[in-house]
């Protein structure tokens, strides 16, 4: 394998600090953006109601794709609905993460039919799935954490926020 | 109940009436497709079925006439429900709308058409409702694949 | 100087339009002059998917399609074998308390979220976390229940799933009680609110015969005058034995139908406190070997009990030739089940008539002439579910 030549930083104290720095800020404050197709949206907003609070998480739901890190999908996807999940994702500042909420987003769920797409990994990249018909509550919230930990281990995120290379994923 | 509306739609309509069948309590009468629009009104003014719970189509493939066009019909003052139905054949099958009749007709016509492929004569907008615009094809007809015409269909046992 | 109407659209990705539901609104300034509902945005196929499945395996595809209130869903279609089948006389008492107090939770459920969507919708977002709050219980008692928070996949065909567990009953009865005082509190923080007032008073009219002429049912009927409850008119389960009332307003607009459903959710408090009251120890499912699971000691100590019960999982029953439509009164409006058999152990049609759908088309004609606000507070009244929409 070759030797690829990713621009970052570099690997010293100061900027693996200012890379925690900026992952400990993404990770803490991500802000989805509102998604809920089906049943999964329920959960969703059960979630983010007052047993299972979300805001202590730092998570605030935002109505518009501009001001989203993270979009969670939460139902399942027809082929009808694709474009405008394409059309919002693209929409989406860098950084940006998916969720693949619930069976449907993630492989088509129990409806193996004309109309729905199995899988929003067809047409998005995906960073966590979470299974479940609906996933609970608690379920939504691990994936979260999980998608908090992927990105703490992220490098050259501060490199990548002032121009400096890409960020690199390790996972 | 049921039987009076029978013999006051027989007399009414004599030929057009083709059977009836009682079964589990509801009462079912299949009428000639050429004076559905006729036969609803009749059964909404005089009759007073004011209320069309469901309009709906079912493809009987291997039978001819292959679809059907089932109207159920509730009476509001006597709370007794009917059913209609009509014949509807496979080669190019057109029924005339109720929707001059009962205004929710519109979109339970309009999935027929969609789903089914039954158009609906006189229908004010008659365009795909569930599906996306540019879809081929009737997807709930019998021969129409479940998975789709695009994807394998499912290889494992269900049950 | 010539004016020109404005084309928007509104969805399908929106966050006060209950689901996928896409409207192109043609506006005049900020009245609206022509609003067009676009749905199918979530249609998954079910009707088709069940000609593929057993009569047993379609249950779980029903909890699915109006996601706020499935075991409604799966009351109606499981009714609707059972007449297909012919033995609603069977049922056992105590199934058909269950049921009752169940689809009454259910109905609690569903408006709560009700609320709490519309109120949010309009501003109120304190009553969203209250309402959340109310069914957080419902959604415990249902996982006792059922194993699920919200796809419960309880009831089968010829009875339930499995019995109350222990306890249950008071649980039930503490959390209708409580409901009395959780609905003061929702109406002092809102009824009386001038806001709430100006938001809803006259917005989203319309006449009684409008309204059956073009379909809706429930609560948005009994808003306009016309008195009509499937529970009470064409009752199924045991409702003929409950004391309820049904309440009806005149006005027809969405502070009407706002009342109509604060006080279904009083009715329906009530209903479960008799039901409870009306508990007796008892079987659970009908005596129909063909068709029932057998119990499990007699699944592994009975020859029959085990040849029935693998017959039953593998293949499924198979009901008699014919058709049956059976209507409930699901909590947004008349649910109705149109199923064909054909002798065989798939269903031949399944055809769901979803309130939903029906009321959404009444959409264009009351929202022709308001303000935009205005037509955010009609879709929340008329209470619409893009999962039953769509099916």
């Amino acid at each position: 394998m070759g030797i690829e030549q990713t621009k970052t930083l570099g690997n010293g104290f100061v900027t693996t600090s200012l890379d925690k720095l900026v992952n400990w800020s993404r990770a803490k404050s991500l802000w989805p953006m509102t998604f809920g197709l089906a049943c999964c949206a329920i959960e969703m907003m059960a979630t983010g109601a007052a047993r299972f609070d979300l805001d202590r998480m730092g998570v605030l739901f935002r109505a518009s794709p501009r001001q989203a890190d993270v979009i969670i999908i939460a139902g399942t996807v027809t082929k009808k609905m694709l474009p405008v999940i394409k059309t919002v994702y693209e929409q989406m500042p860098e950084p940006r993460y998916v969720i693949a909420m619930g069976a449907c987003a993630s492989s088509g769920g129990i409806f193996d039919t004309y109309s729905v797409v199995q899988g929003i990994d067809e047409a998005l990249p995906v960073d966590v799935y979470i299974p479940g018909c609906p996933p609970r509550p608690e379920g939504l919230l691990y994936g979260l954490m999980k998608l908090q930990e992927k990105i703490m281990k992220e490098r050259n995120s501060f490199g990548a926020a002032i121009g400096v290379g890409e960020v690199v994923n390790e996972a | 109940m049921s039987k009076q509306v029978v013999e006051k739609l027989k007399g009414k309509f004599g030929n057009l009436v083709l059977d009836t069948v009682e079964h589990r309590g509801e009462t079912s009468i299949r009428v000639e497709r050429a004076e559905i629009v006729a036969v609803c009104t009749f059964l909404r003014d005089d009759c007073s079925y004011n209320f069309l719970s469901d309009l709906c189509g079912v493809d009987y493939l291997g039978r001819t006439p292959r679809f059907e066009v089932v109207y159920n019909m509730y009476n509001l003052t006597n709370k007794t429900r009917l059913r209609v139905k009509v014949d509807v054949d496979g080669h190019d099958p057109r029924v005339d709308t109720v929707s001059g009749v009962w205004s929710t007709a519109n979109w339970h016509e309009r999935e027929c058409w969609d789903l089914l492929g039954i158009a609906f004569n006189n229908h004010p907008d008659l365009r795909r409702i569930l599906m996306p615009v540019d879809w081929q094809g009737h997807p709930l007809r019998k021969d129409y694949p479940l998975q789709g015409p695009d994807r394998e269909p499912y290889q494992g046992r269900l049950s | 100087m010539a004016t020109e109407t404005m084309t928007i659209n509104m969805g399908p990705q929106h966050p006060s339009t209950h689901g996928v539901l896409q409207l192109i609104l043609e506006l005049d300034g900020e009245i609206v002059v022509k609003a067009t509902p676009h749905i199918g945005f979530l249609h998954r196929g079910t009707e088709k998917l069940s000609e593929h499945r057993t009569y047993h395996q379609v249950i779980p595809l029903t909890d699915r399609l109006d996601y706020l209130a499935p075991m409604s869903n799966n009351l109606g279609y499981v009714l609707a074998v059972e007449k297909l089948l012919g033995i609603t006389d069977k049922i056992p008492e105590r199934a058909n308390t269950i049921r009752v107090i169940m689809t009454e939770l259910t109905r609690l459920k569903s408006h709560l979220v009700w609320l709490a969507t519309h109120a949010l919708d309009i501003g109120a977002m304190t009553v969203f976390l209250y309402c959340f709050r109310e069914r957080e219980e419902i959604t415990d008692i249902y996982e006792k229940v059922s194993g699920a928070r919200m796809t419960s996949n309880y009831f089968r065909v010829g009875g339930l799933s499995a019995d109350l567990p222990d306890g249950l009953e008071a649980e039930i009865r503490a959390f209708a009680e409580s409901m009395f005082g959780h609905l003061e509190t929702y109406e002092g923080l809102l009824t009386g609110n001038k806001i709430w007032q100006k938001r809803t008073i006259g917005v989203g009219y319309i006449s009684g015969p409008d309204a059956i002429d073009i379909g809706l049912s429930g609560a948005a009927l009994r808003g306009s005058g016309v008195d009509w409850d499937l529970r009470r008119d064409a009752s199924y389960c045991n409702y003929a034995e409950f004391d309820f009332e049904v309440p009806v307003r005149e006005e027809g607009d969405t502070f009407a139908r706002y009342k109509v459903r604060l006080d279904e959710m009083r009715q329906a408090a009530r209903i479960i406190l008799q039901a409870l009251d009306k508990l007796k120890p008892g079987p659970i499912l009908a005596d129909c070997p063909q068709v029932c699971l057998p119990p499990k000691k007699d699944v592994v100590n009975t020859i029959e009990g085990l040849i029935h019960h693998f017959k039953i999982v593998s293949e499924g029953f198979k009901p008699e030739k014919g058709e049956v439509y059976v209507g409930i009164e699901a909590p947004k409006g008349e649910l109705g089940y149109y199923l064909v058999s054909d002798g065989s152990a798939h269903p031949y049609r399944m055809k769901i008539r979803p309130p939903s759908f029906v009321n959404l088309q009444a959409l264009p004609q009351m929202v022709e002439g308001v303000l935009l606000a205005d037509v955010i507070a009609t879709i929340g009244t008329l209470d619409i579910v893009l999962g039953e929409i769509d099916r």
